[in-house]
């Protein structure tokens, strides 16, 4: 098996989401009004208090984040696996991991993205400002891919399980925490003053951990789901 | 002529069940015997702990608990991962057999922290790496097992758990690392559940004495659990009813 | 026995409440496991007699 053609197979599959989704652009429209929604939210729930808001941020901006991406777990193999693309993708010569990957970005591309792009704004909101609203960019541009890679896994566990909605969040959310926790703390190290690059670099190793096991993980649960 | 055991033979539920039915009782009545002795150690013999008085007792539940929630979750994905390796059904029923038990030890670890964490840090709740790690894990064996209700096939049920399982494995060290990590960067958070003076030898003894007791009771529950599993996943034939009331069965027909 | 009296032991320093519970509750949740195996177990044996009388005519003795 040639390296083109692994890159090939990753580039096909890319391509092909990717105009999907453009003639479904609702998805990711979806996926940014939601987090908008839930980040208003709070200040409505906590009060206006400028320097309330500055510490609950981060936390919230990355709680919205991630909240985001589990909603949008529910697409990202569920179309394929009804219309039995699936199936055909389990055939396919190249290794499913690395088929897996290919899915798995493209759906970011679609529903992690825009999160990441429209960040700074709501931070803005939450008086986060200068540094740290590059922090919690660059926290969400390497915690996000991390979360659909390992939301990814759950999504393939319970493909075509009912009430698989909520059983997907318990799955996932445990796995979520470390991401959580080194995405907050980024921001929140950036703001006290003492820099975010240790949670980044922690940050980081995370999104490469779940590059090398979750797709095989989520290659397994969907050949399970399949049989 | 080979002299060791011929595990093959216990790869099939036919030869498990009779197995894990002999077994039961010894385990039993270690896991009495052992609480007994533990007991007594922990509350008369054992003295009084100067920084914490009396409350300090609840460690000989509450550590043992712990310890338990944590053996028997990797024992499970280690069950897991054999069922998947080699696609055997009995571990597969090993691994649905430990998780119950496995998630009401998680349940006593957390309650009995709370109870130990009121008196001698004032909070009925802390976030330290520990108990957070507790806790997640008791998200996870609740995912493991509503995997498994929530999937009607049997075998995609066994299989899924088996690999969130897995998953699960990974997941609790970077938990705890992710969670001392947040702590140090909060410095207010800095409480920990550990005792804070040196244990006496009569402490610890206790505790250990206590961790065999919970490890044979494990063992004899998960046994008659897996034997239920059998009962019910495989048709049970005439594996354990008596000679006699086969006999009767046949002659009421 | 470090014990002077037996509300001394239930007293635990001022600390019983929490002591108790935690004793009480893990014996309530081992004891319930044992219970509710037993029943398990009684329930597959019952069903099992019933399929092996009800179904008697189609199987072998």
């Amino acid at each position: 098996m040639s390296r083109s053609s692994m890159w090939g197979a990753i580039g096909g599959i890319v391509r092909r989401d990717l105009l999907l989704a453009m003639r479904r652009r609702s998805d990711a429209a979806m996926s940014v009004f939601f987090l908008v929604i839930v980040v208003s939210l709070f200040p409505l729930g906590v009060g206006p208090e400028p320097a309330v808001l500055r510490t609950i941020g981060p936390g919230v901006l990355w709680v919205a984040a991630l909240l985001a991406c589990l909603l949008s777990l529910a697409r990202v193999f569920t179309a394929d696996y009804v219309d039995g693309t699936l199936e055909q993708m389990v055939l396919v010569p190249q290794p499913l991991a690395v088929l897996v990957v290919g899915k798995v970005f493209a759906h970011w591309v679609i529903s992690g993205l825009p999160i990441v792009l429209l960040s700074p704004l709501l931070g803005l909101q939450f008086g986060l400002s200068g540094e740290s609203l590059g922090v919690l960019v660059m926290s969400l541009l390497l915690g996000t891919p991390a979360l659909s890679m390992i939301g990814a896994i759950g999504a393939a566990l319970v493909l075509g399980v009912r009430g698989s909605g909520l059983l997907v969040a318990l799955l996932v959310l445990p796995l979520y925490v470390p991401v959580l926790i080194f995405g907050a703390g980024a921001v929140t190290s950036s703001m006290a003053g003492i820099g975010g690059e240790a949670n980044l670099s922690l940050l980081g190793a995370c999104l490469v951990l779940s590059l090398f096991l979750a797709p095989w993980a989520t290659g397994a649960a969907l050949r399970i789901a399949l049989e | 002529m080979s002299t060791g055991i011929n595990w093959a033979k216990y790869s099939s539920p036919q030869a498990l069940y009779p197995l894990a039915g002999r077994l039961i009782p010894w385990f039993s009545v270690a896991a009495v015997a052992l609480m007994g002795v533990g007991l007594y150690m922990g509350f008369f013999v054992a003295p009084t702990d100067f920084q914490q008085g009396e409350s300090y007792r609840i460690i000989f539940v509450h550590v043992p608990a712990a310890w338990m929630s944590m053996f028997l979750y990797v024992v499970m994905a280690v069950w897991a991962g054999i069922g998947l390796g080699l696609n055997a059904r009995p571990s597969f029923m090993m691994a649905q057999a430990i998780a119950p038990t496995g998630a009401m030890f998680t349940f006593l670890a957390l309650l009995t922290g709370a109870m130990w964490g009121k008196p001698t840090w004032g909070a009925w709740w802390v976030w330290d790496a520990r108990l957070t790690s507790e806790l997640i894990l008791l998200f996870q064996y609740a995912g493991v097992m509503l995997l498994r209700t929530s999937i009607d096939d049997v075998r995609r049920a066994d299989r899924s758990s088996a690999v969130f399982a897995l998953v699960g494995v990974v997941n609790v060290p970077i938990i705890y690392f992710s969670v001392q990590w947040w702590n140090t960067l909060h410095q207010g958070a800095s409480v920990s559940m550990s005792t804070g003076s040196k244990m006496a030898a009569t402490m610890l003894t206790a505790m250990l004495l206590m961790t065999l007791a919970f490890w044979m009771y494990s063992i004899a529950i998960i046994l008659s659990r897996v034997r239920c599993i059998m009962a019910e996943r495989e048709s049970l034939p005439a594996w354990e009813e008596k000679p006699v009331t086969i006999q009767k069965i046949a002659e009421a027909r | 026995m470090q014990w002077g009296s037996a509300s001394e032991f239930f007293a635990m320093g001022g600390y019983g409440v929490y002591v108790w519970t935690s004793y009480v509750v893990t014996a309530l949740c081992l004891g319930w496991e044992v219970l509710a195996l037993w029943r398990r177990r009684a329930a597959a044996r019952a069903e099992h007699r019933a399929m092996l009388l009800g179904g008697a005519d189609e199987t072998a003795a």
